[in-house]
């Protein structure tokens, strides 16, 4: 460019991700209403792999731009900004799953009986795996927290990858729980509403646990090979926001599901 | 456009179309496409609505007809078509995404948005969406025909019990158009936060990015909602879920509750940017600073918190409770009080003023009255005693096209016409412009005008027929439409001249010196990257100056 950029903001060179990133979430979602319709599941799949393509080298462009200095304090702070807000976003997407479950369960329809658990329902007993399974999640949070404090106030990179290591080890631990459950379940997905609304709502949940397991296992091969500095680790501070999150999550979904709803 | 092709020549490196339209990073590149885009949206939508008059504008069944019976699916499929085209990928898409990705980064004097690339990311999701939602109108559908009928509001059972592909790929279509909606308010909350010019503290932060940032918010609260909604849709529709049946102890009220918490503040997230876009071009040509600038922000924000507290306001008939009908009631009508705020402030900017009826100044006075005339029908529905008669009428669809059409379309066309000579470095012809104003001012009032007195008469809405005695009013109506029409086509005639022949501007404040907000301190057009050096304070701060 003929002129010099004065100022600290991030300006970016044209991509091709995004345009392709749409494209594969076009494929995707075309994909998907075929397979649902029971056409072929090609498409569905082929969209996938653009979009897991894209995801890859989208985010690797990022990690190289952080590496050339591209995320100077005021963009850091803009990239936080916009973690949050992202959160801020799925709360209100939870909030959906959580009002169809208080509605039902505070004004229950005859047809099951206008009692909650509907009539019928064996549901699961929360002091039992589900209870492991908070603690579980919640020493993962706190493996990751200590992973950050790590890095932030020490810059102990051994404490960062053990912390790591912990909190995605714990994690997995859950959703296999959290599957071991699943195939245990004394009802069934469709047809009843407690079903629809356990299964969705903890299942968006599980698909939420191992998206932040991922994000961490992200951050935890970027540590191994030396990245995150105390002053720059924005990619480890959002998934730990995003773990957080997920945790939250949880308590508010074995408070009202598995206790109260029980 | 053509004239910034010639521009960015000067700059040395010149992408090539592919680069620069495609894998855009640049925020008025971006807006620009999105403009284009919902006017092609736009267009196919506004043309349903002209084969629908076309239909209407006699008793009986004329035109949509199969095996020479009348053909209700055609006519559920074109209302359907034209609400979520409409909703979803026209009026937010030009006003939020257009005029907010062109200028919103100018007016803070930010030097792009805070993520570029995730900004290009939400336009073309939103092709994405708008492609399948198109693609929605023509695979197998309902009644054994083409397309979905079941309003653009997917109301549950009909929603979740419609055959074919049809519904499944509108719903999809909505996913990705709030994806695309939600990825756009993070990056307009980011930027106007993070990217404000040296000094320009909220409270001097003009009003159409304060307009931009309130409807982000609302998309950021809202949309996942309606997101969790239509996923239940899906599940019913294909896995057998029962949050919306009956029999499997579900709720069809329950989708009617999470639709309204996302289609309340919907309406507010399509007119609060027409809101800032109005606010300057009404002191812009009443060469007068805006009156009240500190509660025209408030007011915005009061009107976008209080859009979270009425939705059960569009479902009075379902069988609430009388409690829940009067709290809906009463909060329904408090949004009066900031909407009030908003009004008498541009008429007091006004009040004194040296008004200079320019383009943009008609359309926004169009826009003052109209709106009002849509707000107080408004006040007028809210009430729930008189909701029950006029439910699902045509009272109801002059009240939201008064809004909607009237409201916020006439801020496009205000935007446009008072920024389309920054965009594209030429003026339209003043001649034309007015008279567009004056045809679809006078169309689209001859258009839904009539409506208030089919729908105090008892007309409901969505069907394709009438009996005889609504015949008059129907009559009146089609032939506002294809006036409105007419106008339309004119708008596309005049945007085409000035892009390629219009009159060129060299100066940067063609409008005067009470436009005076960073984007008039640029050329027309703006170079490929705008404040390279970020303003100072004395280029926006012109308090002291008049």
């Amino acid at each position: 460019m003929a002129h010099e950029k004065n100022h600290d903001y991030h300006i970016l060179h044209p991509s091709i991700w995004p345009f392709l990133s749409a494209l594969g979430a076009f494929t995707l979602l075309f994909g998907c209403v075929l397979f649902f319709h029971n056409y072929t599941s090609v498409v569905m799949v082929l969209g996938l792999v653009i979009v897991l393509y894209c995801m890859y080298g989208w985010w690797s462009d990022v990690v190289t731009e952080s590496h050339v200095g591209d995320h100077t304090p005021v963009v850091q702070i803009g990239l936080k900004y916009g973690v949050i807000m992202f959160i801020t976003s799925e709360v209100m997407f939870f909030s959906a799953w959580f009002w169809s479950f208080f509605k039902h369960a505070l004004y229950p329809m005859e047809a099951i009986g206008e009692v909650w658990p509907p009539v019928g329902i064996e549901t699961f007993d929360p002091w039992h795996l589900p209870l492991i399974n908070t603690l579980i999640l919640l020493c993962s949070g706190a493996a990751a927290t200590w992973a950050h404090h790590a890095i932030a106030h020490e810059n102990n990179r051994k404490d960062l990858v053990n912390g790591l290591i912990i909190a995605i080890l714990l994690g997995m631990l859950f959703t296999i729980f959290q599957a071991y459950e699943y195939s245990h379940a004394a009802f069934s997905f469709s047809g009843n509403i407690y079903g629809a609304n356990f299964f969705m709502a903890t299942g968006f949940h599980g698909f939420h646990v191992i998206v932040g397991t991922i994000f961490l296992a992200v951050c935890l091969i970027r540590a191994l090979k030396g990245h995150f500095t105390p002053e720059n680790h924005i990619g480890f501070e959002a998934a730990a926001w995003y773990w957080h999150f997920v945790d939250v999550v949880w308590l508010f979904l074995f408070a009202a599901i598995y206790i109260w709803g029980s | 456009m053509a004239e910034a092709n010639t521009d960015l020549t000067h700059e040395g490196k010149m992408p090539n179309f592919f680069t620069r339209w495609f894998m855009s990073t640049n925020h008025k590149d971006i807006g620009i496409l999105y403009i284009i885009t919902a006017a092609f949206f736009g267009f196919i939508s506004v043309a349903f609505t002209v084969y629908m008059r076309l239909e209407l504008m006699e008793p009986g069944v004329q035109f949509m007809t199969i095996d020479g019976q009348p053909n209700g699916h055609l006519w559920n499929v074109l209302i359907t078509g034209h609400g979520i085209l409409m909703m979803f990928f026209v009026v937010i898409p030009a006003l939020f995404g257009g005029f907010g990705n062109y200028f919103m980064p100018l007016m803070i004097g930010a030097p792009d948005m805070a993520f570029p690339r995730m900004n290009n990311l939400s336009y073309w999701l939103y092709v994405a969406g708008a492609s399948l939602a198109t693609l929605s109108l023509i695979v197998p559908g309902g009644n054994g025909q083409l397309g979905s009928g079941v309003g653009w509001v997917l109301y549950a059972p009909l929603s979740t019990s419609e055959m074919g592909m049809s519904m499944d790929l509108a719903i999809f279509a909505v996913h990705l158009s709030g994806a695309s909606s939600i990825l756009s308010a993070i990056n307009m909350i980011t930027t106007f936060l993070n990217m404000r010019a040296p000094g320009m503290t909220l409270h001097k932060t003009p009003l159409f990015p304060w307009s931009i940032l309130v409807t982000a918010f609302l998309i950021l609260l809202s949309l996942p909602v309606l997101a969790g909604a239509i996923t239940m849709l899906l599940t019913d529709r294909n896995f057998g879920t029962a949050f919306f049946d009956a029999a499997g102890g579900g709720d069809p009220v329950l989708y009617q509750h999470l639709l309204w918490f996302f289609g309340h503040p919907e309406v507010y997230m399509i007119i609060v940017p027409g809101f800032g876009i109005v606010s300057h071009i009404i002191s812009t040509f009443s060469k007068k600073p805006i009156f009240g600038y500190l509660p025209m922000i408030y007011a915005m924000i009061a009107i976008g918190a209080l859009g979270f507290v009425v939705w059960a306001h569009h479902m009075y008939t379902v069988g609430m409770s009388v409690t829940q009908q009067a709290y809906f009631m009463l909060a329904t009508m408090v949004i009066a009080v900031p909407t009030g705020i908003k009004i008498f402030s541009w008429i007091a900017t006004m009040w004194g003023g040296s008004i200079e009826f320019k383009t943009p100044m008609l359309w926004c006075l169009g826009f003052l009255f109209l709106f009002t005339v849509g707000g107080v029908t408004g006040i007028v529905l809210a009430q729930a005693g008189v909701d029950r008669a006029y439910h699902d009428t045509y009272y109801v669809v002059a009240h939201f096209h008064y809004v909607m059409s009237l409201g916020a379309v006439f801020c496009i066309f205000a935007g446009i016409y008072y920024w389309i000579g920054k965009m594209s470095g030429r003026q339209y012809p003043e001649w034309a412009g007015k008279l567009h104003f004056w045809l679809m001012f006078i169309g689209s009032n001859v258009t839904f005008f009539p409506q208030h007195f089919l729908g105090r008469q008892g007309m409901p809405r969505r069907y394709i027929d009438y009996p005889e005695q609504f015949a008059l009013w129907n009559y009146v109506s089609s032939l506002g439409a294809f006036l409105s029409f007419g106008s339309f086509l004119l708008f596309f005639g005049i945007i085409f001249y000035t892009i390629f022949w219009g009159k060129k501007i060299k100066e940067n404040a063609y409008w005067g010196i009470h436009a005076d907000t960073l984007e008039w301190t640029l050329p027309n057009p703006p170079p490929e990257h705008t404040f390279e050096t970020l303003p100072t304070r004395d280029q926006w701060d012109k308090t002291q100056q008049h």
